[in-house]
């Protein structure tokens, strides 16, 4: 048996572990930058208000022009502007986000307790939305033009054009209230019965129960966009050569679906998925304001009241800060599945 | 037990047509093909004549779309009829397929030693995965790719590389017939070079049968036994691959052959080559000899009737209807 | 026979617009034949038709809390088909006039974000070297600032009223369309035209305009249908967060309305239900048109949904 051996033009050398570790410190340095730029707009967007910005951050507060002046200095506001941002970029790092007007805590307080129930609803939501729109995807995809892609495109178009509040209300009025005869089953808010603990047992289903609905909702909204787009990312597959190739070598069709079509029809829902962070926080908004649940949801929407302007400040850092990292994560995955782009 | 039949691949009118909103499309009218042990066939042709069609339908590989009327028998078994299960354990094992276009034709994500070690994986499953990377290697050691290649991706390879790695990965289950379509389209001269040599060697040590598919007559001159030239779906002219590139019977395989240039042959340069026009659309294939329209030979009788596949004597055959006259 | 060569010989801007009319009649054959898109689009006329007919369908009076003549939150009747809001308004006139606000502030909205997108989308790609890099870089820091909390500060910053939810939506919406400009951008700087042009001496400018932009205009056009969809939405949600024109009444501040009283809560589902289900057929249709367009306009879309 003769090896025929020929010089081997030249092609890009061999290397694993180090071009991930390149991939994953040019999108931490990506995401350290986008964090700036958020804080840069956080910034200036409270400093573009027409008036004296320390009366209107500390209205109603002081009563007389010693205790403004106290709180100007405290805040920075009779500082340059340059200034005023080093102290900001101080405070937002020490965690001295203000107080808020309406409740008088400081707001790193009001976010450190209501953050949770939000990462409950969010983080649970998230991740069914996830399973269901990508097994429904692939689903509709692969017997394109079948029933189930027929309802189920019909269905994931309506939920996608459909405001994620709404639905919740919708469920409110059917499944919260009852609709005729049949009684309601769910809460119509809150997160929590008073008269549970919330830490036993008994509690934690009653802490369920209430966010059965929200969850619902959310899971809804979000796997609509999910779904959407992994139906036409698999479709695009479908028409690729190698999987020719793959049914060629005698695989079975379920085979060739998961391990070939499916696997690269990931990669673009990956990265829909980093640029869809924003609704995911935004439905948070809507759904908690509709069912009273108290997270920073809620808080953002009733901060709007006054307004609350620390408040508002502090969410909205958390918000951005939320999504970046989200997205620096969904991008880590994608380098991780797409071995293209780490070389 | 029945001897097995020395026939590797056995096409037996086979006819091929796309079902569309326009209507049926034939890509390929009745195309017999015979390919035996140890053979290298050749089958040249336009892009559009149906070859590649033709090479989908010996794994019945045809999109869903298509319908098909034949026999395409792989030592003797219709792959056509064949069950489900069949099929899939004929696939590769027997007969395994070099596509066109090998950066499309490898999944990107998946490393090349997984996708050559996935055929190997399911029709032996046998074999414990330390002797499947071992193949692997070996395989790549064949073609003529340093072993450790195989934890490669597709994109880090050059062309070259990965037609290798398609070729590796064909010979994985040991096939007794292997179609190559275009495998050398889209290289270098130099490369194209290296990977005919590659085939032949590899047809001579294993003793498979290889079809290849290509465009380029000279490539086919070089490394096949016999050749078949395809046009409009139908075989025009078949013999030794010397015959058909030295004294070509049909006057498409004449054009093919002269477009062609033969350094030393002072005649060549002042012949007219190269063929006016261009492949008939399927749609609309001219009433009488297909080729009729751009033939420089072509006659009122030619567009009559479709000229049958005359045998000319020592397995030489062509499809005109001048040869009939003597 | 100079007068009848003359007659022949047309100016290079009405070989222009001919070629851009038959253009235009290619796409419209090829929409005609998508099912989805023309369900949209006769949708899409319906609610335009209403809203732009609205002072003829519904009596404008209808929208003042001091003339209201039914009672509070009455289920729909022969008088008011719709039922009454928690004013004595009937909702069905609501609808009618809300349909020109959730519209036009839609409109409006995706105007502005189409503007700076397409201007951002075009120079980001256009532009070599760290120009462009830095407008590229400007996209992707917007594209990650998350709606909704922007446009809660921005409201409570500028005001709470239509003119700044419509500039609050366009300038969170626009880098979206830049990305998909951009990258259209990218591919057609690389055609032959394009060099032969430069080579002819067209400026940056004209390069831009004339030969970059119309050929991108297509896929702009698909995507600013879909980007009134997601405006619409937005309008919805910021009106019925209470960031709107107390005084006008829209689609999302009748939600608002009916979230506020309980509506829920009563069963007066005549308050909760039209509102939405206009938004969703809106929405909707406006995506289908724009997922058709966009089907059209990138052929590689075609047959792959």
């Amino acid at each position: 048996m003769t090896t025929t051996v020929v010089s081997t033009p030249t092609a890009q050398p061999l290397t694993r572990r180090p071009s991930y570790a390149k991939y994953v410190g040019a999108k931490v340095v990506g995401a350290i930058g986008s964090l700036f730029f958020v804080l840069v707009v956080n910034f200036f967007l409270f400093r573009v208000m027409p008036g004296d910005p320390a009366r209107t951050l500390g209205r109603g507060r002081f009563k007389t022009t010693e205790q403004l002046e106290a709180f100007r200095h405290t805040y920075g506001l009779d500082q340059s502007l340059f200034q005023q941002f080093l102290t900001f970029l101080q405070n937002t790092f020490t965690g001295q986000l203000g107080i808020s007007l309406r409740y008088r805590v400081p707001v790193s307080d009001l976010i450190r307790d209501r953050f949770w129930p939000t990462l409950l609803l969010v983080g649970t939501s998230t991740i069914l939305a996830i399973l269901f729109g990508v097994w429904i995807g692939v689903r509709a995809a692969w017997n394109r033009g079948g029933f189930f892609d027929k309802v189920s495109t019909g269905s994931t178009l309506t939920l996608y054009s459909m405001p994620e509040w709404w639905l919740g209300l919708l469920l409110i009025a059917t499944l919260a209230v009852g609709v005729g005869p049949i009684p309601g089953i769910f809460p119509t808010g809150g997160l929590h019965s008073t008269d549970v603990d919330p830490g036993s047992l008994a509690g934690v289903l009653d802490t369920a129960w209430h966010l059965f609905l929200p969850v619902v909702t959310l899971t809804l909204a979000y796997l609509a966009d999910y779904s959407l787009v992994m139906r036409s990312s698999l479709l695009d597959e479908l028409g690729e050569d190698y999987l020719t190739t793959a049914r060629a070598k005698g695989l079975r069709d379920l085979a060739v679906r998961r391990h070939h079509a499916v696997r690269n029809a990931l990669l673009p829902t990956t990265t829909i998925s980093a640029v869809n962070m924003g609704f995911v926080v935004s439905g948070a908004i809507t759904v908690e304001t509709v069912f009273s649940i108290p997270g920073l949801g809620l808080l953002s929407s009733e901060a709007l009241a006054i307004p609350d302007y620390w408040v508002l400040q502090g969410t909205f850092l958390i918000a951005s800060g939320g999504v970046i990292v989200a997205n620096l994560l969904a991008n880590l995955l994608y380098g991780l599945l797409d071995p293209r782009v780490r070389t | 037990m029945t001897t097995p039949p020395a026939e590797l691949l056995e096409v037996r009118d086979l006819r091929v047509s796309y079902l569309t909103s326009e209507g049926r499309l034939p890509a390929v009218r009745g195309v017999d093909l015979v390919v035996r042990a140890g053979e290298v066939v050749g089958v040249a042709g336009e892009s559009g004549c149906g070859k590649s069609t033709l090479a989908s339908t010996v794994l019945r590989l045809q999109p869903k779309d298509a319908q098909v009327e034949g026999e395409v028998l792989v030592a003797g078994a219709d792959v056509l009829t064949m069950r489900w299960g069949d099929l899939r354990a004929l696939r590769w094992d027997q007969v395994s397929i070099v596509f066109q276009g090998a950066l499309h034709s490898l999944n990107p994500v998946h490393r090349v030693g997984d996708q050559i070690g996935e055929p190997i994986r399911l029709h032996e499953p046998s074999l414990r995965a330390a002797e499947v990377s071992e193949r692997v290697r070996e395989l790549l050691e064949q073609v003529g790719l340093p072993r450790a290649r195989d934890r490669a991706y597709p994109h880090q390879l050059s062309g070259g590389q990965r037609q290798r790695v398609m070729i590796a990965m064909a010979l994985a289950c040991r096939p007794r017939l292997i179609v190559a379509d275009e495998p050398t389209t889209a290289l270098d001269v130099m490369v194209q070079a290296q990977i005919l040599a590659l085939l032949s060697d590899l047809v001579r040590d294993l003793g498979v049968g290889l079809v290849i598919i290509s465009h380029d007559l000279s490539v086919l001159a070089d490394v096949c036994d016999r050749v078949a030239v395809m046009y409009a779906g139908r075989i025009v002219e078949t013999g030794t691959s010397q015959e058909v590139f030295s004294d070509p019977r049909h006057p498409y395989a004449a054009a093919l052959s002269s477009a062609f240039p033969r350094i030393g042959d002072p005649a060549a340069r002042y012949a007219p080559s190269g063929l006016p026009g261009d492949p008939p659309d399927p749609r609309d294939l001219p009433a009488g000899c297909s080729f009729a329209p751009r033939c420089p030979l072509a006659l009122d009788a030619c567009r009559v009737a479709e000229p049958p596949l005359l045998d000319l004597g020592n397995g030489r055959r062509a499809a005109c209807i001048r040869l009939g006259a003597s | 026979m100079s007068t009848e060569t003359a007659a022949l010989r047309l100016t290079p801007r009405q070989v222009t617009r001919r070629r851009r009319a038959a253009a235009a009649q290619r796409t419209w054959r090829q929409f005609r034949v998508n099912r989805a898109g023309m369900f949209g689009l006769v949708l899409l006329s319906f609610f335009v038709l209403v809203a732009v007919f609205a002072p003829l369908l519904a009596d404008a009076d209808g929208l003042q809390v001091t003339k209201a003549t039914g009672e509070v939150l009455e289920a729909p009747s022969a008088a008011y088909p719709l039922g009454t809001d928690d004013t004595g308004r009937s909702v069905l006139t609501l609808l009618i006039w809300g349909s020109r606000i959730s519209l036009f502030v839609g409109l409006f909205a995706t105007a502005i974000s189409m503007v700076i997108g397409t201007l951002m989308g075009l120079a980001s790609g256009f532009f070599e070297g760290w120009s462009g890099r830095i407008l590229f870089r400007l996209t992707e820091w917007f594209l990650v600032i998350p709606f909704l909390p922007l446009a809660i500060v921005l409201a409570s910053v500028l005001g709470r009223s239509l003119l700044n939810i419509a500039i609050v939506i366009g300038v969170t919406s626009w880098p979206g369309t830049a990305f998909l400009i951009r990258s259209q951008t990218l591919s057609i700087k690389e055609r032959p035209y394009l060099e032969r042009a430069r080579v002819l001496g067209a400026g940056r400018w004209h390069q831009m305009s004339r030969h970059i932009l119309p050929n991108v205009m297509p896929m702009v056009f698909a995507n600013t249908t879909l980007t009134v969809a997601v405006a619409i939405i937005a309008e919805t949600t910021l009106s019925f967060l209470g960031l709107g024109d107390p005084t006008r009444v829209s689609w999302g501040s009748m939600l608002d309305d009916a979230f506020s009283v309980g509506a829920m809560t009563t069963g007066a589902w005549w308050f909760i239900v039209p509102p939405g289900v206009c938004v969703v057929l809106v929405v909707l249709a406006f995506t289908l048109v724009g997922q058709a367009l966009e089907e059209i306009f990138n052929p590689r879309l075609r047959g792959a949904r």
